[in-house]
C-alpha cells in the first residue's frame, strides 16, 4: 500500500483538477485562452453639476440598443440620489433626484457593451415620410434649388443624403451657405441636413455618440446624421459624408438635444471614459454559472475585489515558478543561489521587463559584490555585514534610479522593484562561494540563477499561462501533482550526463 | 572523450545519480534526527572518543565572541594547529596553521596571517558564516595532522584524505582526495582536488580524476598517482565501518587522514557524501550496494567482519565475473 500511496495521491490530485477544469470549460463555458480581440467595453459617463438649492433633478440620456453593440451590464453610481429610468421618445433616460444636495455633485453611469451583429436586432419601423418644413423666403427657394440639384445626382435615399452632405462640406453654393455657415460644425451641418432632407420628405435624425478607444478619458461627443431609407437607419458622417459607423462607435442618444437636463442645478459637465474589458468572456461564464446554480464558480477568484485579483494574478504564478525551479534543479541540474531566489527575481522581471531586468540585476549584483569584497577587509561580524550589504544595495538602487532618470532612461526607475533583501543575500552567498570555491563556481551559479529566473519569467509572463491559472486555479493541483511526481524522480540529471562523461568509453562492468 | 554520456550507459554502469542518492540513500537510510551527530563535529569527536575511534586531538572550543579572546591562550606554545567550524560543510572555513613566524602565523598556503586575522576568522565561524543554514557556530582548535609521507609526492599543500562511502555499515567504495594548487589545499574534488580510485579489497590506488578528466599524474607535482598501497588498509576499512554504529546512518561518508605518527584518524563524517567517488573508481555504486543488500545477515556482524566481508566479496576476480 505504501508503494502506491504517492502515485495514488498524484492521480487523485490530477483527476480532481482535470475534472473541475473540464466541467468549467465544457459546461460553464469558461474560455481557455485570454480574449485576444476585445469586443467588450466598459464605458463610464460622469455627470457633474452644481446645485443651486432645493430638490435637484438630473435627467441624463443613456444608450438604448445602440447599433452594433449590446448592453451586457449597467450600474448607476450616485450617493443619496433616487433613481428612475424610462424611455423618452427614442431615448432612454435616467432620472436622478435628490432633496437638497450641496457642493459640486458627480453621478456616474457605467455600462458594459459587447459587439453585436447589427442584423440580429429587428430593424425599427419606418417612421413614415417626414413632414415638410415650412420655409420662408429666401430659404424656401434655396431649399428647392438644393433639393433639385441633389436629386439630379442621386439614385436613392442614401445617395441623396450622401450627396447633400458632400455638397455641404465643399459648399461653394450660396444656397447651402444660407442653411449652414461655412465654419459650422458637425452638429450645425447635421441640423441643416435634417431640415433639407425633410424638404425632400426623407426622415432623418441626429445621433450622438463616442468612439470607443481603450484607456481613453474625456472622449469627445461626435454627431452623426441618420437617414431612414424605408428599411433601416443609415448613418452618414456629417464631417466627410461617409456612410456607416466606424467599428466600436457607441451611439449614446438621438435628437438635437443635450444629454443632460438639470433642474435647480447648473454647470453640467459630461465626460466619458472607456476601458476595454479583458475579462468579459470569463464574466459571462461566471454569470452563466450563477444561472445554472453551479457552486464551483463560487470559489472563483473573480468574485474578489479587483485589487486582490490583481495581486493573485501575480501570486498564482509563484507555484508555476516553483515547479520550474524543481525541474531545473532536479531534472536539468542547474545550480542556483538559494532555492527560490530565481522565482523572486523572475517576479521582479515582470515589472522591469526582461533585458532591462537582467542588466539592472547584473549591475547591482556586481557593484554589490565589489563593495562586499571591500567590507571583507573591515573584518565585520556576519549580521552587521549583511545589514551593511542591504544598506549598500538600497543606496545602489537609489543611485541607479536617479542616474538613469537624469540620463532620460525612465525605465531605470523600475530597479526599485527588485527585492532588496534577496539581492543582498545573493551578494553575500555569491561572495562566500567566490572566496571558498573560486570565481568560476560563483559565476556559474550566478548564471544558473539568472537562467532559472529568465526561464521562470518567460513562463510566468505568458498570457495563456496566466489566464489558465487565474481562471482555473484548480490547475494548481496539477502543478502540485507534477511537483510531487518530480519529488520521487530518481533518474539522472541532465548535468550528470556531462559530469560523469569521464566514464564514457572506459572499460566497465 | 565525448562531452556527455548517455543515460543508458550510466545506468549500465550502475552509476547512482544525485536524485537517486537523495531519495534512495539519504531520505531512506539517514534519519534526520541523527544528522546532528555528524553535522556537529564536536559531537562526532566526543562519540568517536567514547567508542575508541581515533580522531585528531581537540585543543579547545570557542563558543562566544567574548570567549574568542581565549584563542591566544589556547594556541600559546603551539607551533601548528587547525581552526575549524563545528558545523562546517564542504571543507569551508577550515584554517590550517603550519607554523609561526615571529608574531605571525603561516597558513598552509604559505601566506602569513596575524593574530587579528585569526580572531576575525574565529568570529566569522562563530557568527555562522560557514555553518549550514547560517546558525551561530562554535570554533574548534585542534591538532594539525602531520600527514603520512605516502601521499607527499602527489599532493600540493593541504591534507590529502581518504573518503570511504559506508553503506549499511559496509565500506563499499573509497577514494583518495589529493589537494592541488587549484583546490587551495582543500581535499574537495569540486574545488579542484584530484580524486583517486582505491581498490576496496586491497587499498591500492588506481587512476585519478581531476576536473572531470582522467589523469594518471598529479597536475602540480607530476608524480604518478596510481599503484600507491595504503598501509593497514583493513584497519582503515574497519575504522570506517565502525562509524555506522557511531552514527546510526545507513549512508555515510567517512573522511580519514593518515597521520605520520598516529596512523588513520577520522577527520569528519558526512551524512550526504557525494558521488564523485564513482568517477574516481570508474564504477557505479549500484552493483556493490545490491550485493550488500543481498546479504544482510542476522545478527549484524561487527565492523571488522563487515570490512573483511567487503574485501572478500568485492575482489577483482569476483567483480569481473559479474
Amino acid at each position: 500500500m505504501k508503494r502506491f500511496h504517492l502515485p495514488l495521491l498524484i492521480l487523485a490530485l490530477a483527476a480532481i483538477s482535470l475534472g473541475i477544469f473540464q466541467h468549467k470549460v465544457r459546461h460553464l463555458g469558461f474560455p481557455m485562452v485570454p480574449a485576444q480581440t476585445t469586443d467588450n467595453w466598459i464605458v463610464e459617463a460622469r455627470v457633474a453639476f452644481e446645485p443651486t438649492g432645493g430638490a435637484v433633478t438630473a435627467r441624463v440620456l443613456i444608450p438604448h440598443q445602440p447599433p452594433g453593440l449590446a448592453l451586457l451590464d449597467e450600474h448607476f453610481v450616485s450617493r443619496d440620489y433616487g433613481l428612475t429610468t424610462g424611455m423618452s421618445g427614442e431615448n432612454r433616460e435616467a432620472i436622478w433626484t435628490a432633496r437638497n444636495p450641496s457642493g459640486r455633485q458627480a453621478i456616474y453611469y457605467r455600462a458594459t457593451f459587447y459587439e453585436l451583429d447589427r442584423h440580429l436586432r429587428p430593424p425599427p419601423e419606418y417612421p413614415g415620410p417626414a413632414a415638410a418644413p415650412e420655409f420662408e423666403e429666401p430659404y424656401a427657394s434655396a431649399a428647392t434649388a438644393i433639393i433639385e440639384r441633389v436629386r439630379e445626382r442621386s439614385a436613392d435615399i442614401t445617395t441623396f443624403a450622401n450627396v447633400l452632405v458632400n455638397d455641404m462640406i465643399s459648399a461653394q453654393d450660396e444656397n447651402i451657405a444660407l442653411f449652414v455657415p461655412r465654419e459650422g460644425d458637425e452638429r450645425d451641418r447635421a441640423r441643416a441636413a435634417i431640415r433639407l432632407l425633410a424638404g425632400a420628405r426623407i426622415p432623418a435624425r441626429m445621433a450622438h455618440g463616442i468612439q470607443l478607444t481603450d484607456q481613453a478619458r474625456d472622449l469627445p461627443i461626435r454627431t452623426w446624421l441618420e437617414v431612414h431609407n424605408t428599411r433601416e437607419w443609415v448613418p452618414i458622417n456629417p464631417a466627410d459624408g461617409r456612410v456607416g459607423y466606424p467599428p466600436n462607435f457607441l451611439v449614446w442618444w438621438y435628437g438635437d438635444q443635450e444629454p443632460v437636463e438639470l433642474r435647480r442645478a447648473r454647470n453640467a459637465q459630461v465626460s466619458f471614459a472607456v476601458t476595454r474589458n479583458f475579462q468579459n468572456a470569463v464574466d459571462a461564464a461566471q454569470q452563466r454559472a450563477q444561472l445554472l446554480e453551479s457552486h464551483i464558480a463560487d470559489f472563483s477568484l473573480l468574485g474578489l475585489p479587483v485589487q486582490t485579483q490583481n495581486m493573485y494574478r501575480v501570486l498564482l504564478m509563484v507555484p508555476v515558478g516553483a515547479m520550474i525551479i524543481v525541474l531545473l534543479r532536479n531534472v536539468v541540474g542547474v545550480q542556483t543561489f538559494g532555492t527560490f531566489m530565481p522565482v523572486l527575481i523572475a517576479l521582479s522581471f515582470r515589472e522591469t521587463e526582461l533585458l532591462r531586468g537582467v542588466i539592472l540585476f547584473t549591475l547591482i549584483v556586481s557593484l554589490g559584490l565589489a563593495i562586499r569584497f571591500y567590507l571583507e577587509h573591515l573584518k565585520l561580524l556576519l549580521v552587521p555585514r549583511l545589514a551593511a550589504v542591504v544598506i549598500v544595495v538600497v543606496m545602489l538602487m537609489l543611485m541607479l534610479s536617479i542616474l538613469s532618470y537624469h540620463l532620460g532612461i525612465e525605465h531605470g526607475l523600475a530597479v526599485a522593484l527588485f527585492p532588496m533583501v534577496i539581492l543582498a543575500m545573493t551578494i553575500e552567498r555569491m561572495s562566500i562561494i567566490w572566496e571558498e570555491h573560486g570565481p568560476g563556481d560563483a559565476i556559474r551559479q550566478g548564471i544558473g540563477s539568472m537562467g532559472a529566473a529568465i526561464v521562470g519569467y518567460l513562463l510566468m509572463i505568458n498570457p495563456y499561462m496566466e489566464h489558465l491559472i487565474f481562471v482555473f486555479p484548480e490547475l494548481l493541483l496539477i502543478v502540485l501533482a507534477v511537483t510531487l511526481l518530480l519529488g520521487r524522480y530518481k533518474g539522472y540529471r541532465l548535468s550528470e550526463l556531462i559530469r560523469f562523461r569521464a566514464l564514457a568509453g572506459r572499460p566497465g562492468p | 572523450m565525448s562531452w556527455f554520456i548517455t543515460p543508458r550507459e550510466l545506468h549500465r554502469r550502475g552509476i547512482v545519480g544525485m536524485n537517486e542518492r537523495n531519495v534512495e540513500f539519504i531520505a531512506r537510510l539517514n534519519p534526520r534526527r541523527r544528522y546532528p551527530l555528524v553535522d556537529d563535529k564536536l559531537l562526532t569527536k566526543k562519540l568517536a572518543l567514547e567508542a575508541g575511534i581515533a580522531v585528531p586531538e581537540l585543543y579547545g572550543v570557542l563558543e562566544t565572541n567574548h570567549e574568542a579572546r581565549r584563542l591566544r591562550e589556547l594556541i600559546a606554545g603551539r607551533e601548528d594547529f587547525v581552526i575549524k567550524p563545528a558545523h562546517g560543510s564542504g571543507g569551508n572555513g577550515i584554517l590550517v596553521i603550519t607554523g609561526r613566524m615571529g608574531e605571525r602565523f603561516r597558513k598552509a598556503s604559505g601566506v602569513l596571517e596575524d593574530m587579528e586575522g585569526l580572531e576575525h576568522h574565529v568570529s566569522n565561524i562563530l557568527s555562522g558564516m560557514y555553518s549550514l543554514g547560517g546558525q551561530p557556530d562554535k570554533a574548534m582548535i585542534e591538532y594539525r595532522v602531520r600527514f603520512d609521507s605516502l601521499f607527499a609526492k602527489v599532493s600540493f599543500q593541504g591534507v590529502p584524505d581518504i573518503r570511504t562511502v559506508v553503506y549499511h555499515g559496509y565500506p563499499v567504495m573509497a577514494m583518495a582526495r589529493l589537494p592541488t594548487r587549484g583546490s587551495d589545499g582543500k581535499a574537495n574534488l569540486h574545488q579542484g582536488a584530484v580524486g583517486v580510485g582505491i581498490d576496496i579489497t586491497t587499498g591500492v590506488t588506481g587512476h585519478g580524476v581531476w576536473h572531470n578528466e582522467i589523469v594518471a599524474r598529479h597536475p602540480d607535482t607530476g608524480a604518478p598517482i596510481g599503484g600507491i598501497a595504503i598501509p593497514a588498509w583493513d584497519r582503515l576499512l574497519a575504522l570506517a565501518a565502525g562509524c555506522h554504529e557511531l552514527t546510526g546512518l545507513g549512508y555515510l561518508g567517512v573522511d580519514v587522514v593518515l597521520d605520520r605518527d598516529l596512523g588513520p584518524l577520522i577527520l569528519e563524517l558526512n551524512a550526504r557524501p557525494g558521488l564523485a567517488v564513482q568517477v574516481a573508481n570508474a564504477a557505479g555504486l549500484r552493483a556493490r550496494i545490491d550485493r550488500i543488500e543481498a546479504v544482510q545477515p542476522n545478527p549484524p556482524p561487527s565492523p571488522v567482519e563487515r570490512a573483511a566481508f567487503v574485501q572478500a566479496v568485492m575482489s577483482p576476480a569476483r567483480r569481473t565475473g559479474s
